[in-house]
């Protein structure tokens, strides 16, 4: 039916979305009236978990909250504690870092782009379909999120949950000869890269923008990913150890995660598009020359272009992989010591979905009392929401099931991890 | 190289009853499977299943479920041809019946898959299973064990 006058949306089981929650919209007429993506967040979990752990054991417990993205979690771990202690890294241990993490940039685009979001652009009800057409693309995504995997696994120990990483750096570090065959891998899976952007570049893109301020690390001379200082597109800069200061979360009845705002400023958006739009001018020649080539300007305002960022993202992954590797000699010691001391610290880097805040307090005994983990997807959950108030508003027209089917597809434009695994979207949707 | 034989434990340790795959593949560890056979633990994520079961003879999934009924703790026996298409396999954000549906469309079936699915009932945060659940550990190992001989 359409043009019913008051309606509810409830999507359940929002498919192709990273973990679960639910999304509920109520229509009175013409107007929306509520918008709510309810999110049931792991996070809160693990930092009453953590409290009264070792400072050692972070990295690993936290690498549990997301299959996807659990070098993101190590690292924004690794440097909280690490500044707590008053320790930095060498640089040999600082690139296997940024390599490590350009592996799980490759994986989560590619799994993000081929399976769950072209689909959408194609006209494909899901992956599966895709693959029943064209067996070809799926497995040249295949591949590519591959290289991304022999990374994780060949440096964190394993693909899912790596165990190699610890405070102070890696239990060990791959010889040269270990990282050439990976090199190789790369080689070839940059022209996979390369012919991602360029299939994405085909895609019609939905008349969409949004004007919220975007936030992303920043690192002036390369493109902020392991390390980096918080800066928005509205001029606002502060260092990471300030993070709270600038970014308000608070409890919301609909949800268990909380909604994140910029102190005084309001909703803001992280992740691919707020990277590129503050950092473009760092990415790699040829990373660059592909965000020129597939119609990326200075800015991306456009969550159905987002697709095109992660491609251009998944280029500069596999090259800045490649160049790490052959630039690689290593460190004298896999790792420094990092002995505990009472204090407080602060990590942020960009995960695949963006930023990723920790921070810890240890006691005199090295043990964390207390933690503090602020994800990407809250930061992220007002904007979207504002983004799909607009949305319905404009497709009023559409019947229930189409209606539903877009919000979908506009929620996936995030790739909102909304948990890390188990259970299933919901979403619902109500015409009053 | 490809394993010939595998075991994969899907599942989430932190959240309860879905770590019974995981639970499943540490009690096989010590009941003497045979030497060539691989055991690997996975977050279900569908293409690194694919991944582990690509070129593989025999696969063998064990994965938490939720299915409408009450029956904590009870074991379904599945063949590749008794998975559905949608998401009520599994515990997953995508299905174990959509991973197994995709490997089809891209001729990345293993020779052989043999699911074993046990009913989840608390999915929430935490590291213990239900006891219901965890009752069930032991004799999925031990079937498990069976199929491999």
């Amino acid at each position: 039916m359409t043009h019913r006058p008051d309606r509810t949306l409830d999507v359940r089981a929002l498919a192709r979305v990273e973990g679960e929650g639910a999304m509920h919209v109520r229509v009175r007429g013409d107007a929306v009236e509520d918008v709510r993506l309810e999110i049931y967040e792991p996070p809160r979990f693990f930092e009453a978990f953590l409290r009264g752990r070792r400072h050692t054991e972070p990295p690993d417990i936290t690498a549990r909250i997301c299959g996807i993205c659990p070098v993101a979690y190590q690292m924004s771990a690794c440097r909280a504690i690490e500044d707590a202690c008053g320790v930095a890294g060498p640089e040999p241990i600082e690139a296997l870092r940024r390599l490590l993490y350009c592996g799980e940039w490759i994986e989560s685009h590619v799994l993000h782009i081929y399976l769950l979001h072209a689909p959408d652009f194609l006209g494909y009800p899901s992956a599966i379909d895709l693959a029943r057409d064209r067996a070809d693309l799926v497995e040249r995504g295949l591949s590519l999120k591959k290289a991304g995997n022999d990374i994780l696994e060949l440096l964190g120990g394993r693909a899912i949950h790596p165990v190699n990483v610890r405070v102070g750096g890696f239990y060990r570090a791959p010889t040269p000869a270990e990282l050439a065959p990976l090199a190789r891998t790369l080689r070839r899976a940059l022209d996979q890269a390369l012919a991602t952007a360029e299939w994405v570049a085909g895609f019609e893109f939905p008349d969409f923008h949004h004007d919220h301020e975007m936030m992303a690390l920043v690192e002036p001379g390369r493109y902020a990913i392991e390390s980096g200082t918080p800066a928005t597109t509205g001029g606002l800069a502060f260092p990471v150890s300030a993070f709270e200061e600038h970014v308000i979360e608070e409890h919301v009845a609909h949800s268990t995660a909380l909604h994140a705002r910029l102190a005084g400023r309001g909703r803001y958006l992280v992740g691919p598009a707020a990277r590129y739009t503050l950092s473009r001018q760092w990415l790699s020649p040829l990373a660059r020359q592909a965000a020129d080539a597939v119609g990326l300007g200075a800015e991306c305002r456009n969550p159905y272009r987002s697709i095109l960022v992660r491609a251009v993202e998944t280029v500069y992954a596999v090259e800045e992989a490649l160049r790490i590797i052959e630039a690689y000699e290593p460190p004298p010691r896999p790792y420094v010591d990092v002995p505990p001391r009472e204090g407080q610290g602060f990590g942020a880097t960009e995960a695949p979905r963006g930023v990723l805040f920790h921070r810890y307090a240890l006691d005199a005994d090295g043990l964390v009392s207390s933690a503090r983990i602020v994800p990407p997807t809250s930061q992220n959950q007002a904007s979207i929401e504002d983004d799909l108030r607009r949305f319905v508003e404009g497709r009023l027209d559409l019947d229930d099931e189409q209606l539903t089917w877009q919000c979908e597809q506009a929620i996936r434009n995030y790739d909102p991890c909304i948990s890390c695994s188990t259970h299933f979207l919901d979403l619902r949707v109500e015409r009053l | 190289m490809t394993a010939r034989r595998i075991v994969i434990g899907v599942g989430n340790e932190f959240r309860r009853d879905d770590g019974l795959g995981p639970a499943v593949v540490a009690r096989l560890r010590t009941l003497s499977p045979p030497a060539d056979v691989t055991l690997a633990v996975s977050d279900g994520e569908p293409t690194r299943l694919l991944e582990l079961w690509t070129g593989a003879e025999l696969a063998v999934v064990v994965d938490a479920v939720r299915t409408d009924g009450d029956h904590g703790g009870h074991v379904y026996e599945l063949a590749v041809g008794g998975l559905g298409p949608t998401t009520t396999g599994t515990s997953h954000g995508v299905g174990l019946g959509a991973t197994v549906e995709l490997a089809r469309a891209l001729g990345r079936l293993p020779g052989r898959l043999v699911v074993f699915a046990v009913d989840g009932v608390d999915f929430g945060f935490g590291a213990e299973l239900s006891p219901a659940v965890a009752a069930a550990v032991d004799p999925v190992a031990r079937r498990v064990r069976d199929v491999l001989d």
